[in-house]
């Protein structure tokens, strides 16, 4: 069983602190990824569990042993970093075995453990290149199988897919996901693309300037951010967010962000989720994704807690099954799609439905999310 | 279709241009190394001749001189030749020895006055090796040193040393950090992560810096004629010298001599040219 815990986790770089006290807990065979804007610390944490940086305060752990001043070669552990780093003048056969090699592991042991992973990731015709003779996904596929081939406890992963085009991308993307339901190991991976952290992870980690914002599921993280941070960088296109005052107990004035709610705005009735938990004249950020706000008549699903605008269309993004259309709402540029979609010209104004029961409520003052 | 030609033409005149333009520069520096090779087999008569003469004649006169004994015009080349080798090699490998590290420690580590470290150090070249020569002389006859291989191996180890720091250093900065460190995650010391994986990949880079290193020491004149004088140590650039006699000099048996020490250098050169010409491949990280 090889968990991997982080307590009050702090690096130091000089006077600057790039990691704030993180704690993580991470189970055995998860798939976590750590996501978060570049300069966020995803990296640095990882290469804190690697051990290629040293902690400058709190414990990690690996299997329950503490390994703070450990060296790489003693926590078990195997990487893939963003540029492959495979060794330029071996081959692959020995980049493979490499690690095993340095361990004095027997030569059958080792052909035998070299031949098991070429099997896995389809390498076998590939063997006996340098790595400069490689395209880049075979690069790619050779790093992973340099990771695989000892079985670590642990797998590490550092943006392994930001060098390689968006088709290999994705590719890439499905091996990994079954590379890992075929070993089970434990992985932790840093991304900056929040795609990749909601197709591949188990629980996702996101990270904003050295410190933990969401644990979660990819669909906990989705459906309930905690603040507009999380709400922005998860999903695409991001959420939609208009600044709004609370009117009464029941209605919220959306406005444009310059007019400071002086001039009057649009106002729609404040959702039922959020009754109670805001007072008259609080300053908040409404907030809802471009699938819930539909022309009618294109909607996925209809009833429920709506309100209907009138809103022109100033821009069309077609993208096969369904058009991202921008419009515009009390002064802010907003999404909103449009499933079996019609050509639409821009200007055209077009009545749409806004599902209350899944917009969210953020207090201006904290950016958290007001939620029952 | 005219304007097409002009082009055509303007393409041709310059390619001619570029051939022209090469050959000159590369006559300007092979033609001394030619004129060397060839005096080297012409008669001293042929070689004095005014107006010169253009059809050589070909004599190893001055070879079997130089071989033969001390009264017939004979040097100690063996001597000579034994007395550069010793004192280039040993010099060399001590010198990549420690500029690699030096060259190592610039590449990957961050510490105080790393700047300020590296311009003194690249200082110590401008200043010129004549200039020190009687510095060091005294100094090397104070502590008795002088007229020994090694007082000759200590100043050329600090003559060479900056530069193959700077070498290295270059080659290093190419090599991604994240070599060593996929290394020591693959179960490597610090220490195996250079030796397995850094030291092979920068392998051409040490090469080069050892090649110019080798040719440094083994040409290297001005320090050498002050600071050794018996047959026990001199080297063959100062071995040159005694072919000046206080009113003549024999300029095929300098020629002569001089042919022998650039066919080692020319042998290395040719043995690691591949390393050389290759430079680094890269193919490990994402080019």
């Amino acid at each position: 069983m090889t968990e991997v815990t982080l307590s009050n986790v702090v690096k130091n770089y000089g006077a600057h602190r790039a990691v704030h006290g993180i704690d993580l807990d991470i189970q055995h065979g998860e798939f976590v990824v750590l996501v978060g804007p570049s300069g966020c610390g995803k990296s640095t944490t990882l290469r804190m569990i690697a051990g290629l940086e040293a902690i400058s305060g709190g414990d990690v752990s690996i299997g329950g042993r503490i390994v703070n001043d450990l060296p790489p070669r003693e926590r078990n552990i195997s990487m893939v970093f963003q540029n492959y780093a495979l060794y330029p003048h071996m081959t692959v056969r020995e980049n493979l075995g490499f690690s095993l090699a340095i361990k004095k592991k027997a030569p059958e042991e080792i052909i035998a453990a070299v031949d098991e992973a070429a099997a896995i990731l389809g390498l076998d015709e590939l063997m006996d290149r340098k790595p400069a003779e490689l395209s880049g996904g075979q690069r790619q596929r050779v790093a992973m199988g340099r990771a695989i081939v000892r079985h670590p406890d642990v797998f590490l992963f550092d943006e392994p897919l930001s060098n390689l085009d968006a088709k290999l991308r994705t590719q890439m993307r499905v091996e990994i996901k079954k590379l890992h339901q075929k070993v089970g190991n434990t992985i932790i991976y840093v991304t900056h693309d929040q795609v990749e952290a909601m197709t591949l992870a188990d629980r996702i980690v996101l990270m904003q300037d050295g410190h933990i914002v969401q644990v979660g599921t990819p669909l906990e993280l989705f459906d309930k951010p905690v603040n507009t941070f999380v709400a922005t960088f998860i999903g695409s296109p991001p959420m939609n967010l208009i600044d709004g005052i609370v009117r009464g107990d029941n209605a919220v004035e959306l406005h444009a962000p310059s007019s400071g709610g002086l001039h009057g705005g649009l106002t729609i009735p404040l959702p039922s989720t959020a009754r109670g938990r805001v007072s008259d004249g609080q300053a908040i950020k409404f907030g809802f994704r471009a699938d819930n706000l539909m022309p009618m008549g294109h909607a996925v699903e209809e009833g429920g807690e709506r309100t209907e605008l009138d809103l022109p269309v100033t821009l069309t993004e077609p993208l096969g099954t369904e058009t991202l259309l921008f419009t515009e709402v009390a002064g802010t540029e907003v999404q909103a799609k449009m499933y079996n979609p019609r050509p639409v010209r821009p200007g055209e104004t077009l009545k749409f439905q806004l599902m209350l029961d899944k917009c969210h409520i953020f207090d201006a003052a904290t950016s958290n999310a007001i939620r029952g | 279709m005219d304007r097409n030609l002009t082009h055509r033409n303007r393409r041709r005149v310059l390619k001619a241009v570029h051939f022209v333009a090469l050959f000159l520069t590369m006559a300007i520096i092979c033609i001394p190394g030619l004129w060397i090779v060839l005096n080297s087999f012409r008669p001293t008569v042929e070689i004095m001749a005014k107006p010169p003469v253009w059809t050589p004649s070909f004599t190893l006169d001055h070879y079997r001189a130089m071989f033969g004994g001390a009264g017939e015009g004979g040097v100690p080349v063996f001597s000579y030749f034994r007395n550069s080798m010793i004192v280039s090699v040993t010099s060399t490998v001590i010198a990549i020895l420690i500029g690699m590290s030096g060259g190592y420690a610039f590449a990957r580590y961050r510490f105080k006055g790393k700047g300020a470290y590296f311009v003194g150090l690249m200082l110590f070249r401008a200043v010129p090796g004549v200039a020190l020569s009687l510095p060091l002389f005294i100094v090397f006859a104070r502590v008795g040193i002088i007229d020994t291989h090694f007082g000759l191996i200590l100043a050329y180890v600090a003559m060479n040393v900056p530069f193959t720091v700077w070498l290295t250093d270059g080659f290093f900065r190419q090599i991604p950090k994240e070599l060593h460190e996929a290394a020591e995650i693959d179960g490597c010391t610090r220490w195996q992560a250079f030796w397995k994986v850094e030291f092979p990949v920068a392998r051409s880079g040490v090469a080069s810096a050892a090649i110019f290193a080798f040719l440094t020491s083994w040409n290297e004149f001005a320090l050498a004629s002050q600071l050794t004088r018996s047959v026990g140590s001199k080297t063959m650039p100062v071995g040159l010298l005694d072919f000046t006699a206080e009113f003549t000099i024999n300029w095929g048996g300098m020629c002569a001599l001089a042919v022998l020490m650039i066919i080692p250098a020319l042998i290395l050169t040719f043995l690691v040219q591949k390393h050389l010409i290759a430079g680094l491949t890269f193919g490990g990280v994402k080019g």
